[in-house]
Protein backbone atom coordinates (compact mmCIF):
# COMPACT_ATOMS: atom_id res chain seq x y z
CA UNK A 1 0.00 0.00 0.00
CA UNK A 2 1.64 3.44 -1.02
CA UNK A 3 1.53 6.80 0.58
CA UNK A 4 -1.36 8.09 -1.13
CA UNK A 5 -3.68 5.62 -0.31
CA UNK A 6 -3.11 6.00 3.24
CA UNK A 7 -3.12 9.15 3.54
CA UNK A 8 -6.63 9.42 1.29
CA UNK A 9 -7.66 6.72 4.10
CA UNK A 10 -6.62 8.98 7.35
CA UNK A 11 -8.16 11.78 5.46
CA UNK A 12 -10.92 10.18 5.18
CA UNK A 13 -11.32 8.78 8.57
CA UNK A 14 -10.78 12.43 10.22
CA UNK A 15 -13.46 13.92 7.96
CA UNK A 16 -15.95 11.45 9.59
CA UNK A 17 -14.57 11.73 13.00
CA UNK A 18 -14.60 15.44 12.42
CA UNK A 19 -18.34 14.91 11.34
CA UNK A 20 -19.00 13.17 14.80
CA UNK A 21 -17.21 15.18 17.05
CA UNK A 22 -18.92 18.72 16.27
CA UNK A 23 -21.74 17.40 14.24
CA UNK A 24 -23.98 17.12 16.73
CA UNK A 25 -23.51 20.95 18.03
CA UNK A 26 -25.44 22.14 15.28
CA UNK A 27 -28.64 19.55 15.69
CA UNK A 28 -28.64 19.89 18.86
CA UNK A 29 -29.11 23.93 18.10
CA UNK A 30 -31.39 22.90 15.43
CA UNK A 31 -33.35 20.42 17.61
CA UNK A 32 -33.99 23.17 20.45
CA UNK A 33 -34.92 25.74 17.80
CA UNK A 34 -37.29 23.59 16.58
CA UNK A 35 -38.61 22.35 20.01
CA UNK A 36 -38.98 25.75 20.73
CA UNK A 37 -41.07 26.81 17.87
CA UNK A 38 -43.58 24.17 18.14
CA UNK A 39 -44.38 25.01 22.08
CA UNK A 40 -44.79 29.11 20.44
CA UNK A 41 -41.40 29.99 22.36
CA UNK A 42 -37.75 31.64 20.86
CA UNK A 43 -35.98 28.21 22.05
CA UNK A 44 -32.23 29.29 21.96
CA UNK A 45 -31.66 32.75 21.59
CA UNK A 46 -29.18 34.49 23.82
CA UNK A 47 -25.51 33.25 23.06
CA UNK A 48 -23.88 34.27 19.90
CA UNK A 49 -26.19 36.08 17.19
CA UNK A 50 -29.50 34.21 17.62
CA UNK A 51 -28.20 31.88 20.10
CA UNK A 52 -25.84 30.35 17.74
CA UNK A 53 -23.37 29.39 20.15
CA UNK A 54 -25.63 28.03 23.03
CA UNK A 55 -24.41 24.37 22.48
CA UNK A 56 -20.93 25.34 22.08
CA UNK A 57 -21.63 27.12 25.40
CA UNK A 58 -22.80 24.14 26.91
CA UNK A 59 -19.95 22.07 25.46
CA UNK A 60 -17.48 24.34 27.74
CA UNK A 61 -19.73 24.42 30.53
CA UNK A 62 -19.70 20.39 30.47
CA UNK A 63 -15.79 20.21 30.05
CA UNK A 64 -15.40 22.14 33.12
CA UNK A 65 -18.10 20.55 35.39
CA UNK A 66 -17.33 18.42 38.46
CA UNK A 67 -16.71 15.10 37.16
CA UNK A 68 -18.57 12.76 39.65
CA UNK A 69 -18.52 9.20 40.66
CA UNK A 70 -20.77 7.78 42.76
CA UNK A 71 -19.52 6.01 45.98
CA UNK A 72 -21.53 2.94 45.48
CA UNK A 73 -20.28 1.99 42.16
CA UNK A 74 -18.66 -0.10 40.17
CA UNK A 75 -15.48 2.26 39.24
CA UNK A 76 -13.83 0.76 36.19
CA UNK A 77 -17.30 0.21 34.22
CA UNK A 78 -18.66 3.33 35.03
CA UNK A 79 -15.48 4.91 33.78
CA UNK A 80 -15.40 2.86 30.55
CA UNK A 81 -19.03 2.72 29.85
CA UNK A 82 -19.27 6.27 27.96
CA UNK A 83 -16.16 4.96 26.00
CA UNK A 84 -17.93 2.00 24.64
CA UNK A 85 -20.84 4.10 23.60
CA UNK A 86 -19.37 6.58 21.91
CA UNK A 87 -16.70 3.75 19.80
CA UNK A 88 -19.33 1.41 18.06
CA UNK A 89 -21.36 4.90 17.15
CA UNK A 90 -18.47 6.21 15.28
CA UNK A 91 -17.10 2.78 13.81
CA UNK A 92 -20.87 2.16 11.95
CA UNK A 93 -19.95 5.32 10.22
CA UNK A 94 -17.06 3.79 8.35
CA UNK A 95 -19.60 2.10 5.73
CA UNK A 96 -21.66 4.74 5.00
CA UNK A 97 -21.67 5.63 1.37
CA UNK A 98 -21.72 9.84 1.10
CA UNK A 99 -21.62 9.90 -2.39
CA UNK A 100 -20.41 8.48 -5.94
CA UNK A 101 -16.43 7.59 -6.78
CA UNK A 102 -14.51 10.49 -7.70
CA UNK A 103 -12.08 10.56 -10.32
CA UNK A 104 -9.10 13.08 -9.27
CA UNK A 105 -6.04 11.05 -9.97
CA UNK A 106 -7.20 7.65 -8.69
CA UNK A 107 -10.70 6.51 -7.71
CA UNK A 108 -12.10 8.06 -4.83
CA UNK A 109 -15.11 6.43 -3.37
CA UNK A 110 -16.94 9.02 -0.86
CA UNK A 111 -16.89 5.87 1.46
CA UNK A 112 -14.75 5.25 4.22
CA UNK A 113 -14.61 1.20 3.38
CA UNK A 114 -16.82 -1.18 0.89
CA UNK A 115 -17.20 -3.65 3.24
CA UNK A 116 -19.27 -6.98 1.80
CA UNK A 117 -20.75 -7.18 4.85
CA UNK A 118 -21.86 -3.54 5.31
CA UNK A 119 -25.02 -4.08 6.73
CA UNK A 120 -24.25 -6.42 9.17
CA UNK A 121 -21.50 -4.79 10.69
CA UNK A 122 -24.08 -1.74 10.83
CA UNK A 123 -26.63 -3.94 12.75
CA UNK A 124 -23.36 -5.65 14.85
CA UNK A 125 -22.08 -1.71 16.00
CA UNK A 126 -26.04 -0.95 17.08
CA UNK A 127 -25.83 -3.87 19.07
CA UNK A 128 -22.37 -3.18 20.62
CA UNK A 129 -23.89 0.22 21.37
CA UNK A 130 -26.43 -1.76 23.98
CA UNK A 131 -23.27 -2.79 26.18
CA UNK A 132 -22.11 0.87 27.04
CA UNK A 133 -26.02 1.24 28.04
CA UNK A 134 -25.75 -1.75 30.06
CA UNK A 135 -22.68 -1.00 31.33
CA UNK A 136 -23.53 2.48 32.41
CA UNK A 137 -26.96 1.11 34.47
CA UNK A 138 -25.57 -1.27 36.12
CA UNK A 139 -22.39 0.48 37.20
CA UNK A 140 -24.03 3.57 38.65
CA UNK A 141 -25.63 1.42 41.15
CA UNK A 142 -28.61 3.47 41.27
CA UNK A 143 -32.47 2.27 40.72
CA UNK A 144 -33.13 4.88 38.29
CA UNK A 145 -29.98 4.07 36.32
CA UNK A 146 -30.21 0.03 36.74
CA UNK A 147 -34.32 0.32 35.36
CA UNK A 148 -33.16 2.34 32.05
CA UNK A 149 -30.70 -0.21 31.38
CA UNK A 150 -32.80 -3.06 31.47
CA UNK A 151 -35.42 -0.93 29.97
CA UNK A 152 -32.86 0.12 27.02
CA UNK A 153 -31.48 -2.81 26.58
CA UNK A 154 -34.98 -4.89 26.29
CA UNK A 155 -36.61 -2.46 23.80
CA UNK A 156 -33.12 -2.23 21.63
CA UNK A 157 -33.05 -5.89 21.26
CA UNK A 158 -36.43 -6.48 20.41
CA UNK A 159 -36.91 -3.77 17.60
CA UNK A 160 -33.21 -5.21 16.22
CA UNK A 161 -35.33 -7.98 15.36
CA UNK A 162 -37.88 -5.64 13.31
CA UNK A 163 -34.55 -3.90 12.03
CA UNK A 164 -33.08 -7.07 10.69
CA UNK A 165 -36.46 -8.04 8.57
CA UNK A 166 -37.09 -5.05 7.26
CA UNK A 167 -32.81 -4.51 5.88
CA UNK A 168 -33.74 -8.76 4.85
CA UNK A 169 -36.23 -7.69 2.39
CA UNK A 170 -34.25 -4.85 0.82
CA UNK A 171 -31.09 -7.41 0.02
CA UNK A 172 -33.41 -9.63 -1.41
CA UNK A 173 -34.05 -7.06 -4.18
CA UNK A 174 -30.63 -6.00 -3.99
CA UNK A 175 -28.54 -9.45 -3.19
CA UNK A 176 -25.65 -7.70 -1.62
CA UNK A 177 -24.54 -6.52 1.52
CA UNK A 178 -22.43 -4.16 0.32
CA UNK A 179 -23.90 -0.56 0.81
CA UNK A 180 -22.52 0.61 -2.10
CA UNK A 181 -24.02 -2.20 -4.14
CA UNK A 182 -27.41 -1.48 -2.67
CA UNK A 183 -27.25 1.79 -3.51
CA UNK A 184 -25.61 0.88 -7.36
CA UNK A 185 -28.95 -1.40 -7.51
CA UNK A 186 -31.67 1.34 -6.75
CA UNK A 187 -30.78 3.06 -10.02
CA UNK A 188 -33.64 2.32 -11.71
CA UNK A 189 -36.02 2.33 -8.39
CA UNK A 190 -36.31 3.75 -5.23
CA UNK A 191 -36.31 0.46 -2.99
CA UNK A 192 -39.12 2.74 -0.71
CA UNK A 193 -41.21 2.01 -3.79
CA UNK A 194 -41.44 -1.94 -3.33
CA UNK A 195 -40.66 -2.05 0.00
CA UNK A 196 -42.74 0.67 1.65
CA UNK A 197 -43.83 -1.82 4.60
CA UNK A 198 -40.19 -2.41 4.92
CA UNK A 199 -39.39 1.09 5.12
CA UNK A 200 -42.17 1.60 7.44
CA UNK A 201 -40.66 -0.62 9.84
CA UNK A 202 -36.79 0.15 9.48
CA UNK A 203 -38.10 4.27 10.30
CA UNK A 204 -40.31 3.04 13.25
CA UNK A 205 -37.19 0.54 14.39
CA UNK A 206 -34.99 3.30 13.66
CA UNK A 207 -36.68 5.38 16.10
CA UNK A 208 -36.79 2.52 19.26
CA UNK A 209 -32.97 1.80 18.62
CA UNK A 210 -32.01 5.65 19.21
CA UNK A 211 -34.02 5.69 22.24
CA UNK A 212 -36.07 8.80 20.67
CA UNK A 213 -39.44 9.70 21.82
CA UNK A 214 -42.07 8.57 21.56
CA UNK A 215 -40.37 5.54 22.23
CA UNK A 216 -37.79 7.00 25.02
CA UNK A 217 -38.75 4.98 27.93
CA UNK A 218 -34.85 4.02 29.12
CA UNK A 219 -35.35 8.07 29.77
CA UNK A 220 -38.53 8.39 30.21
CA UNK A 221 -38.27 11.60 32.36
CA UNK A 222 -40.99 11.94 34.50
CA UNK A 223 -40.32 7.94 35.66
CA UNK A 224 -36.86 7.44 35.71
CA UNK A 225 -35.61 11.13 35.64
CA UNK A 226 -32.88 10.35 33.52
CA UNK A 227 -32.59 6.85 32.97
CA UNK A 228 -29.49 4.87 32.22
CA UNK A 229 -27.38 7.85 32.45
CA UNK A 230 -28.65 9.57 35.47
CA UNK A 231 -25.81 9.56 37.61
CA UNK A 232 -23.11 11.14 35.02
CA UNK A 233 -22.45 14.22 34.75
CA UNK A 234 -19.80 16.25 32.74
CA UNK A 235 -17.86 15.03 29.84
CA UNK A 236 -19.17 11.38 30.47
CA UNK A 237 -22.34 12.75 30.31
CA UNK A 238 -21.93 15.06 27.00
CA UNK A 239 -20.56 11.63 25.39
CA UNK A 240 -23.69 10.15 25.90
CA UNK A 241 -25.81 12.58 24.50
CA UNK A 242 -23.00 12.73 21.63
CA UNK A 243 -23.49 9.14 20.75
CA UNK A 244 -27.14 9.55 20.76
CA UNK A 245 -26.97 12.33 18.24
CA UNK A 246 -24.31 10.31 15.75
CA UNK A 247 -26.57 7.24 16.07
CA UNK A 248 -29.27 9.79 14.66
CA UNK A 249 -27.44 10.96 12.22
CA UNK A 250 -26.80 7.08 11.54
CA UNK A 251 -30.05 5.87 11.27
CA UNK A 252 -31.02 8.86 8.70
CA UNK A 253 -28.04 8.09 6.63
CA UNK A 254 -29.03 4.37 6.91
CA UNK A 255 -32.52 5.04 6.19
CA UNK A 256 -31.64 7.23 2.93
CA UNK A 257 -28.87 4.86 1.65
CA UNK A 258 -31.26 1.71 1.92
CA UNK A 259 -34.13 3.12 0.57
CA UNK A 260 -34.01 6.47 -0.83
CA UNK A 261 -31.81 5.39 -3.31
CA UNK A 262 -29.10 7.09 -1.14
CA UNK A 263 -26.49 10.40 -3.35
CA UNK A 264 -28.61 9.26 -6.25
CA UNK A 265 -30.71 12.06 -7.73
CA UNK A 266 -30.80 14.66 -10.77
CA UNK A 267 -27.50 15.54 -11.34
CA UNK A 268 -25.65 18.32 -12.88
CA UNK A 269 -22.98 16.21 -15.51
CA UNK A 270 -19.24 17.02 -14.24
CA UNK A 271 -20.03 17.82 -10.85
CA UNK A 272 -21.91 14.15 -10.01
CA UNK A 273 -20.03 13.92 -6.57
CA UNK A 274 -21.40 17.13 -5.26
CA UNK A 275 -24.84 16.84 -6.23
CA UNK A 276 -24.56 13.20 -5.20
CA UNK A 277 -23.29 14.62 -1.64
CA UNK A 278 -26.19 17.17 -1.80
CA UNK A 279 -28.94 15.23 -2.42
CA UNK A 280 -27.28 12.53 0.75
CA UNK A 281 -27.49 14.97 2.73
CA UNK A 282 -30.90 16.60 1.68
CA UNK A 283 -32.42 12.97 2.54
CA UNK A 284 -30.80 12.68 5.64
CA UNK A 285 -32.03 15.84 6.77
CA UNK A 286 -35.27 15.07 6.24
CA UNK A 287 -35.10 12.16 8.74
CA UNK A 288 -33.68 14.01 11.21
CA UNK A 289 -36.60 16.63 11.03
CA UNK A 290 -38.50 14.01 11.64
CA UNK A 291 -36.79 12.66 14.52
CA UNK A 292 -37.65 16.22 16.01
CA UNK A 293 -41.14 16.61 14.63
CA UNK A 294 -41.94 13.17 16.21
CA UNK A 295 -40.51 14.38 19.67
CA UNK A 296 -42.20 17.62 19.25
CA UNK A 297 -45.32 15.96 18.52
CA UNK A 298 -45.84 12.73 19.95
CA UNK A 299 -46.56 11.60 23.61
CA UNK A 300 -44.13 8.84 25.20
CA UNK A 301 -45.78 4.70 24.87
CA UNK A 302 -46.58 2.89 27.90
CA UNK A 303 -43.72 0.12 28.42
CA UNK A 304 -46.09 -2.83 27.76
CA UNK A 305 -47.76 -0.88 24.89
CA UNK A 306 -43.90 -1.07 23.27
CA UNK A 307 -42.98 -4.14 23.65
CA UNK A 308 -46.70 -5.22 22.56
CA UNK A 309 -46.19 -3.36 19.68
CA UNK A 310 -42.78 -4.66 18.57
CA UNK A 311 -43.73 -8.51 19.51
CA UNK A 312 -46.99 -8.92 18.30
CA UNK A 313 -47.27 -6.52 15.23
CA UNK A 314 -44.13 -5.77 13.95
CA UNK A 315 -42.44 -8.64 14.35
CA UNK A 316 -45.13 -10.76 12.22
CA UNK A 317 -45.72 -7.73 9.66
CA UNK A 318 -41.56 -8.26 9.39
CA UNK A 319 -41.68 -11.95 8.64
CA UNK A 320 -44.99 -11.59 5.95
CA UNK A 321 -43.69 -8.77 4.30
CA UNK A 322 -40.43 -10.55 3.68
CA UNK A 323 -42.24 -13.55 2.08
CA UNK A 324 -43.97 -11.09 0.03
CA UNK A 325 -41.08 -9.53 -0.77
CA UNK A 326 -39.31 -13.16 -1.81
CA UNK A 327 -42.24 -13.96 -3.75
CA UNK A 328 -42.15 -10.54 -5.93
CA UNK A 329 -38.49 -11.15 -6.71
CA UNK A 330 -38.95 -14.52 -7.74
CA UNK A 331 -42.01 -13.17 -9.86
CA UNK A 332 -39.85 -10.78 -11.51
CA UNK A 333 -37.07 -12.70 -12.81
CA UNK B 1 -5.82 -2.53 0.98
CA UNK B 2 -7.56 -4.46 3.70
CA UNK B 3 -10.92 -2.64 4.63
CA UNK B 4 -11.01 -3.34 7.69
CA UNK B 5 -8.01 -1.57 8.66
CA UNK B 6 -10.41 2.08 7.84
CA UNK B 7 -12.46 0.48 10.88
CA UNK B 8 -9.89 -0.18 13.15
CA UNK B 9 -8.40 3.55 12.56
CA UNK B 10 -12.11 4.90 13.35
CA UNK B 11 -12.09 2.62 16.37
CA UNK B 12 -8.60 3.57 17.62
CA UNK B 13 -9.36 7.14 16.81
CA UNK B 14 -12.94 7.19 19.13
CA UNK B 15 -11.40 5.81 22.24
CA UNK B 16 -8.57 8.15 22.22
CA UNK B 17 -10.90 11.12 21.19
CA UNK B 18 -13.03 9.92 24.59
CA UNK B 19 -10.21 8.83 27.25
CA UNK B 20 -8.14 11.82 25.81
CA UNK B 21 -10.88 14.54 26.36
CA UNK B 22 -12.03 12.53 29.76
CA UNK B 23 -8.12 12.93 31.18
CA UNK B 24 -7.57 16.33 29.87
CA UNK B 25 -10.84 18.17 31.26
CA UNK B 26 -10.02 16.40 34.89
CA UNK B 27 -7.35 19.14 35.31
CA UNK B 28 -9.90 21.34 34.73
CA UNK B 29 -12.38 20.40 37.14
CA UNK B 30 -12.91 20.89 40.65
CA UNK B 31 -13.03 18.00 43.29
CA UNK B 32 -14.98 18.59 46.12
CA UNK B 33 -16.24 15.72 47.29
CA UNK B 34 -18.19 14.67 50.11
CA UNK B 35 -20.32 12.15 50.97
CA UNK B 36 -24.08 13.38 50.20
CA UNK B 37 -22.54 14.10 47.06
CA UNK B 38 -21.84 10.86 45.82
CA UNK B 39 -24.35 9.23 47.05
CA UNK B 40 -26.75 7.50 44.42
CA UNK B 41 -29.55 9.67 43.21
CA UNK B 42 -32.97 8.84 44.44
CA UNK B 43 -34.76 12.16 44.23
CA UNK B 44 -33.14 13.71 47.19
CA UNK B 45 -33.58 10.86 49.48
CA UNK B 46 -31.02 9.06 51.46
CA UNK B 47 -30.86 5.78 48.62
CA UNK B 48 -32.71 2.60 50.70
CA UNK B 49 -30.87 -0.35 50.29
CA UNK B 50 -28.76 -1.44 46.58
CA UNK B 51 -29.75 -1.12 43.61
CA UNK B 52 -28.79 -4.59 41.99
CA UNK B 53 -31.83 -6.69 43.44
CA UNK B 54 -34.07 -8.79 42.04
CA UNK B 55 -36.49 -7.71 38.74
CA UNK B 56 -38.79 -8.65 36.57
CA UNK B 57 -38.52 -12.29 34.81
CA UNK B 58 -39.94 -10.39 31.81
CA UNK B 59 -36.53 -9.04 31.02
CA UNK B 60 -34.86 -12.47 31.07
CA UNK B 61 -37.52 -14.10 28.48
CA UNK B 62 -37.01 -11.15 26.51
CA UNK B 63 -33.50 -11.39 26.36
CA UNK B 64 -34.22 -15.84 25.16
CA UNK B 65 -36.59 -15.10 22.86
CA UNK B 66 -34.50 -12.34 20.98
CA UNK B 67 -31.61 -14.71 21.15
CA UNK B 68 -33.49 -17.83 19.27
CA UNK B 69 -35.07 -15.24 16.71
CA UNK B 70 -31.55 -13.13 16.14
CA UNK B 71 -29.74 -16.43 15.28
CA UNK B 72 -32.98 -18.02 12.99
CA UNK B 73 -33.26 -14.19 11.15
CA UNK B 74 -29.18 -14.64 10.77
CA UNK B 75 -29.54 -17.81 8.78
CA UNK B 76 -32.04 -15.90 6.23
CA UNK B 77 -29.28 -13.59 5.52
CA UNK B 78 -27.39 -16.25 3.02
CA UNK B 79 -30.96 -16.99 2.09
CA UNK B 80 -31.86 -13.15 0.69
CA UNK B 81 -28.58 -13.15 -1.04
CA UNK B 82 -29.04 -16.37 -2.57
CA UNK B 83 -31.89 -15.06 -4.74
CA UNK B 84 -29.54 -13.19 -6.74
CA UNK B 85 -27.25 -16.18 -7.47
CA UNK B 86 -29.49 -18.89 -8.36
CA UNK B 87 -31.58 -20.13 -11.02
CA UNK B 88 -33.85 -22.36 -9.02
CA UNK B 89 -35.53 -19.89 -7.19
CA UNK B 90 -38.88 -21.80 -6.27
CA UNK B 91 -37.15 -24.14 -4.52
CA UNK B 92 -35.19 -21.41 -2.74
CA UNK B 93 -38.19 -19.62 -2.11
CA UNK B 94 -40.06 -23.28 -0.65
CA UNK B 95 -37.09 -23.37 1.76
CA UNK B 96 -37.59 -19.82 3.06
CA UNK B 97 -41.26 -20.57 3.65
CA UNK B 98 -40.77 -24.28 5.03
CA UNK B 99 -38.17 -22.57 7.54
CA UNK B 100 -40.49 -19.92 8.45
CA UNK B 101 -43.40 -22.05 9.30
CA UNK B 102 -41.40 -23.96 11.89
CA UNK B 103 -40.81 -20.64 13.12
CA UNK B 104 -44.01 -19.78 13.28
CA UNK B 105 -45.18 -22.86 15.06
CA UNK B 106 -42.57 -21.56 17.96
CA UNK B 107 -43.58 -18.37 17.66
CA UNK B 108 -47.47 -19.02 18.06
CA UNK B 109 -46.70 -21.19 21.25
CA UNK B 110 -44.51 -18.43 22.94
CA UNK B 111 -47.40 -16.08 22.30
CA UNK B 112 -50.23 -18.68 23.63
CA UNK B 113 -48.07 -19.18 26.51
CA UNK B 114 -47.99 -15.35 27.10
CA UNK B 115 -44.52 -14.77 27.00
CA UNK B 116 -44.92 -11.74 24.98
CA UNK B 117 -47.53 -10.51 27.21
CA UNK B 118 -45.39 -7.48 29.15
CA UNK B 119 -48.05 -7.22 31.53
CA UNK B 120 -50.04 -10.72 32.77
Amino acid sequence: MDFWAWLILITKVLAVFLLFAIGAMPLVLLERWILGRMQSRYGPHRVGWRGTLQTAADGLKLGIKEDMIPGESDKGVYWFAPVMMVMPALAAWAIVPFGPEVEMGRTIGLWVADLNVGILFFLAMGSLGVYGVVMSGWSSNSKYAHLGALRSSAQVISYELVMGLAVLAVIIYAGSLSLIDIVNAQAGLWFIVPQLIGFLLFVIAAVAETNRAPFDLPEAESELVAGFHVEYSGMRWAFFFMAEYANMLLMSAIVATLFLGGWRGWTIPGLEALTGVFWFLLKCSVFMFGFFLLRATQPRFRYDQLMNFCWKILIPIGVVNLLIAAGLRMAWS
Amino acid sequence: MPSWVAIVLLMAIAFLFAVGSLVGTMLLKPHRKFDAKVEAYESGMPPIGDARGRHNIRFYLVAVTFLIFDVELLFFYPWALYFNMIDDQVSLFLAGVVFILILAVAFVYEWRKGALDWNR
